[in-house]
C-alpha cells in the first residue's frame, strides 16, 4: 500500500529524514517509535503533505501513485489520514459541520453520494459510539476548549468517520492518562480491518500494549536504525534508545 | 508562523466582480460646489421650498467646518486630502420624464441590474422583496408599490415622497441626523439627491423584505443619498441596501444619511450588505464609506436593529447607532467587517441609552486578511434617567496572514449606577497549520476558509433575511476566494 524509498526531508534548511525506507501493506500496523528530534512527526507531516517540508530526494507510493505529487486534500481524499499529536482548534465551526464538510469532500472526489446533515448526523451518531465518546462533543466549535484527552478522543471519532486506508497516528497517546490511553487504544482497535493500515507514531511504548503492532521499527536521527516485530518494542522500553544514538553526521548501516 | 505565507496572502486578492461601466448617457452636474449647485439639485428635482432653504442652511454651515477645517480625525483610516470642488455632485441617467413601469426603463440600465443579480421584475414577488434601485443619484425604478401602498405603506425614492408627502419629510427629515451631526452629514444634507422614502402606518407588519440597491456610475461622482424611514405604532419593518460600483483608479466619495424612527412597540430591522469597489490590491482607487446611520427608539418598548455585512469600499467610516429614548426600547448592532488587500474599516456603533430599562447588544466581527485594516470603535452612553439599562458587547477579530490589523476600541460612559455592562472580546487566527488541519481532513482551501469565516460570523448572519443570508455568505466566499491550489 505504502512504499517510502530513501526519503529525505528538510525544515527550513535543516535536514530532518536523511533515508526512511519503510514498507506498509493493507491490514498492517507499524509502529514508528524513536527520541525526541528523531524526526517521527516529520515524517507523518510530510507524509501527510504540511507545507513548509521540503523533500530533498526519494520517493513515496501510495496505491501506485506517487503520494508526493498530491496536495494535503487530495491524500486525505485518497484515504491517508493523520492523526495530529496536536490537533488545532477551528474556532466558531462545529465538529457535525466540518466532519461533514469533510465527509462529503471524499465522497464528492469518489464520485459516491453526499450526506445531507440528516443522514450524516445518524452516521455520525454511531461513530461516537464506536469510539466511545460523549455525543456533545460533536455541537461544539472544533477542539476548541476541548482538553487534551478530548482532543485526541476527537482525532479518533475523526478516523472513524473518515474511515482512512492508511491511519498515520503522531502520538494518539501523549498527555493521556491511564484510562484516556485505554478508551483511545481500544478506538484505535475498533477501527483495525484488513483493509486499511496503521502507521503509528510513538516515544513511548506503553500504547503498543493495547494496540498491538505487526512491525515495529526504531527511527533515530532521520534513519531507521532498526526493524523488528512487537518485541523490539518492549527492549526499547527496558533499554532507551541510547545503544542507537550515534554521533551525528556519522553513517550508520542501512537497515537490510 | 515561520512557514511560507504565499498561500494565505493570496487568499484575500480576489478581483472584484462588480467593477464593470454602464455606457450609457447621464444628466451631470457641474464639478464643483456652491450654493448655485444646490439651487442646481434642488431645482433639477422640483423641490419645496423648504427643502432648499434647509439645504443651504446645512450648506453654510458645512462651508464654517471646511473653514476650521473640522473633518473628523478620529478614526484609524489614513487617506489624503479630499478636493471637494473635483467632485460632481449630482449624475441622473437621461431617461423620460416620469417612469410608469419597468417596460420604460433603460435596457442598458436593466441589464446592469441584472448583472449584478438584481433582478427587478415581477420574479421578486416570489422572493417577496420589494426593491428600489438607485443608480449614481437617482432612483429608477421601485416595484411593489401597489401592493404595499394597499397595507398604507409608503415606499418610494425619496424624491418622490418629497413630491407626495412633503409633510412627513418635514416633519423627521434631521430629527435624528441633524445637518449639524458631523461633517459628512452636512455635505449630504447639503447635496443628497435621492434615497428611499419608507413609511408604516400604525399596526402594519410589512409583508415584505424592502430593499434598495446603490450603484455609482458616473466617474468623479460621489453618491450622496438619504433614507428616512418611520415606523408608526407597533408597526414593522424589514429594510435591506445592497451597493457596488465600477472599478475605477480614482476614488470616489459616498456620504449618506440614514434615519430611522421607531414609535411605540415598533420595530425596524435595518440590513445592508455593502459592497462598493474597495479599490485595486495596491490601494489605487475604490470608495470612500462615509456614512452616518442613526435609529430614535423614540416610543416605549420599540426596537431597531442594524445587521451590516461590510466586504467592500477602499475606506469605511460607519457607524449605525441607535437612542434609546423610550423606555424598555431595544437597539442591536451585528456587523461583519471585512478589509482585505489595502482596505481600511472603522466601524462600530453607538448605544445611547436615555429611557428605563432599555437594553443593547453588539455583536461585532472584523475579519483582515492582505494588509487590510480593521477597527471596532464603540460606544456605550447610559444617562442619569436611564435605570436599569443593559448592554452586552462582543467584538472579535479574525485575523487571515500575518500582515493585517485589527484593532478594537470600545468607549464605555456610565451616569447610572444601576447599569449592567458586559464587554467580551477575542481574537482569533487563520494560519497555516488551521488551513493544512482542513485540508488533512480533505477540505480544500476555499472550502476550509469559507467555512471558518462562516463559523465565524454565524451569529452575524442568522439574523440577515434568509436570502441574504445565503447572499452575505457567497460575497465572502468570493472576496475572500485566492490563487491558492
Amino acid at each position: 500500500m505504502l512504499e517510502i524509498r530513501d526519503l529525505h526531508a528538510s525544515i527550513d534548511g535543516v535536514n530532518i529524514l536523511k533515508g526512511v525506507n519503510l514498507r506498509i501493506n493493507a491490514g498492517e500496523t507499524h509502529a514508528v517509535m524513536g527520541p525526541n528530534g528523531s524526526g517521527k512527526s516529520t515524517l507523518a507531516f510530510v507524509l501527510a503533505g504540511k507545507p513548509g517540508y521540503a523533500v530533498t530526494s526519494g520517493q513515496v507510493t501510495y496505491d501506485g501513485v506517487d503520494l508526493l505529487g498530491l496536495a494535503p486534500e487530495e491524500r486525505a481524499r485518497a484515504g491517508v489520514f493523520l492523526s495530529f499529536q496536536h490537533p488545532v482548534e477551528v474556532p466558531g465551526v462545529r465538529l457535525d459541520q466540518f466532519l461533514r464538510a469533510g465527509f462529503n469532500a471524499l465522497q464528492k472526489s469518489r464520485g459516491a453520494a453526499e450526506l445531507d446533515p440528516l443522514k450524516f448526523d445518524r452516521l455520525l451518531r454511531q461513530r461516537v459510539k464506536t469510539v466511545n465518546v460523549d455525543p456533545a462533543m460533536t455541537k461544539r466549535a472544533v477542539n476548541e476548549g476541548f482538553s487534551g484527552g478530548e482532543k485526541k478522543r476527537n482525532e479518533m471519532l475523526q478516523m472513524a468517520v473518515l474511515e482512512p486506508k492508511l491511519a498515520i497516528l503522531d502520538e494518539p497517546d501523549s498527555g493521556l492518562d491511564v484510562d484516556a490511553l485505554r478508551t483511545v487504544a481500544q478506538g484505535i482497535n475498533g477501527l483495525r480491518t484488513t483493509e486499511n493500515a496503521l502507521l503509528l507514531v510513538t516515544h513511548y511504548q506503553r500504547i503498543l500494549n493495547h494496540v498491538v503492532p505487526d512491525f515495529v521499527h526504531v527511527l533515530v536521527n532521520g534513519r531507521i536504525v532498526k526493524s523488528g516485530g512487537k518485541e523490539l518494542a518492549l527492549e526499547i522500553e527496558s533499554e532507551g534508545y541510547d545503544k542507537y544514538e550515534q554521533p551525528r553526521g556519522e553513517a550508520l548501516p542501512s537497515p537490510a | 508562523m515561520t512557514t511560507t505565507n504565499t498561500e494565505l496572502n493570496s487568499i484575500a486578492a480576489q478581483e472584484y466582480r462588480y467593477g464593470f461601466v454602464t455606457d450609457i448617457e447621464a444628466d451631470v452636474a457641474p464639478k464643483g460646489l456652491n450654493e448655485d449647485t444646490i439651487r442646481w439639485i434642488s431645482a433639477k428635482k422640483n423641490e419645496p421650498q423648504f427643502m432648499l432653504d434647509w439645504r443651504l442652511k446645512a450648506f453654510r454651515h458645512w462651508e464654517t467646518l471646511v473653514e476650521a477645517d473640522s473633518t473628523p480625525t478620529w478614526a484609524n483610516v489614513s487617506y489624503p486630502p479630499i478636493d471637494y470642488q473635483d467632485i460632481i455632485y449630482y449624475s441622473a441617467p437621461k431617461a423620460k420624464e416620469k417612469l410608469e413601469s419597468l417596460d420604460e426603463v433603460d435596457p442598458e440600465l436593466l441589464r446592469t441590474y441584472e448583472k449584478l443579480g438584481i433582478p427587478l421584475d415581477e420574479q421578486k414577488r416570489l422572493a417577496g422583496v420589494a426593491v428600489d434601485a438607485i443608480f449614481d443619484s437617482v432612483s429608477i425604478a421601485t416595484t411593489f408599490r401597489e401592493e404595499l401602498s394597499k397595507h398604507g405603506i409608503i415606499f418610494c425614492s425619496f424624491s418622490e415622497a418629497l413630491q407626495e408627502r412633503p409633510d412627513l419629510i418635514r416633519k423627521h427629515l434631521g430629527s435624528v441626523v441633524p445637518y449639524s451631526d458631523n461633517f459628512y452629514a452636512a455635505l449630504n444634507a447639503a447635496v443628497f439627491s435621492d434615497g428611499s422614502f419608507c413609511y408604516i402606518p400604525k399596526g402594519v407588519r410589512c409583508p415584505l423584505e424592502l430593499t434598495t440597491y446603490f450603484r455609482i456610475n458616473t466617474a468623479e461622482t460621489g453618491q450622496f443619498e438619504r433614507t428616512l424611514i418611520i415606523a408608526e405604532e407597533g408597526s414593522y419593518v424589514s429594510y435591506l441596501e445592497g451597493c457596488s460600483a465600477p472599478m475605477r483608479d480614482e476614488n470616489q466619495l459616498h456620504a449618506a444619511v440614514v434615519e430611522l424612527i421607531a414609535h411605540d412597540n415598533a420595530e425596524i430591522k435595518y440590513s445592508t450588505i455593502q459592497n462598493w469597489y474597495p479599490g485595486d490590491r495596491d490601494g489605487r482607487g475604490g470608495i470612500y464609506n462615509f456614512v452616518t446611520k442613526r435609529g430614535k427608539c423614540q416610543g416605549k418598548n420599540s426596537k431597531i436593529s442594524w445587521t451590516q455585512v461590510e466586504t467592500g469600499s477602499a475606506i469605511t467610516w460607519k457607524y449605525p447607532s441607535v437612542i434609546l429614548q423610550g423606555d424598555d426600547s431595544i437597539g442591536e448592532f451585528y456587523s461583519v467587517a471585512l478589509t482585505k488587500g489595502r482596505q481600511q474599516a472603522d466601524t462600530g456603533t453607538k448605544m445611547i441609552h436615555v429611557g428605563r430599562n432599555t437594553r443593547s447588544r453588539i455583536i461585532s466581527k472584523g475579519i483582515s486578511g492582505g494588509r487590510g485594516n480593521n477597527t471596532y470603535r464603540g460606544l456605550v452612553r447610559v444617562m442619569p434617567k436611564a435605570d436599569n439599562a443593559r448592554n452586552f458587547t462582543q467584538c472579535d477579530s479574525l485575523l487571515i496572514g500575518d500582515q493585517c490589523g485589527a484593532h478594537t476600541t470600545p468607549y464605555v460612559e456610565v451616569r447610572n449606577n444601576t447599569a449592567h455592562l458586559e464587554h467580551e472580546a477575542y481574537t482569533s487566527r487563520v494560519d497555516e497549520d488551521m488551513l493544512f488541519y482542513c485540508n488533512q481532513r480533505g477540505l480544500s482551501t476555499e472550502d476550509a476558509q469559507s467555512l471558518i469565516i462562516n463559523g465565524f460570523c454565524k451569529e452575524v448572519f442568522r439574523k440577515l433575511p434568509f436570502e441574504f443570508a445565503v447572499e452575505a455568505t457567497r460575497l465572502l466566499d468570493l472576496n475572500l476566494e485566492g490563487t491558492v491550489g
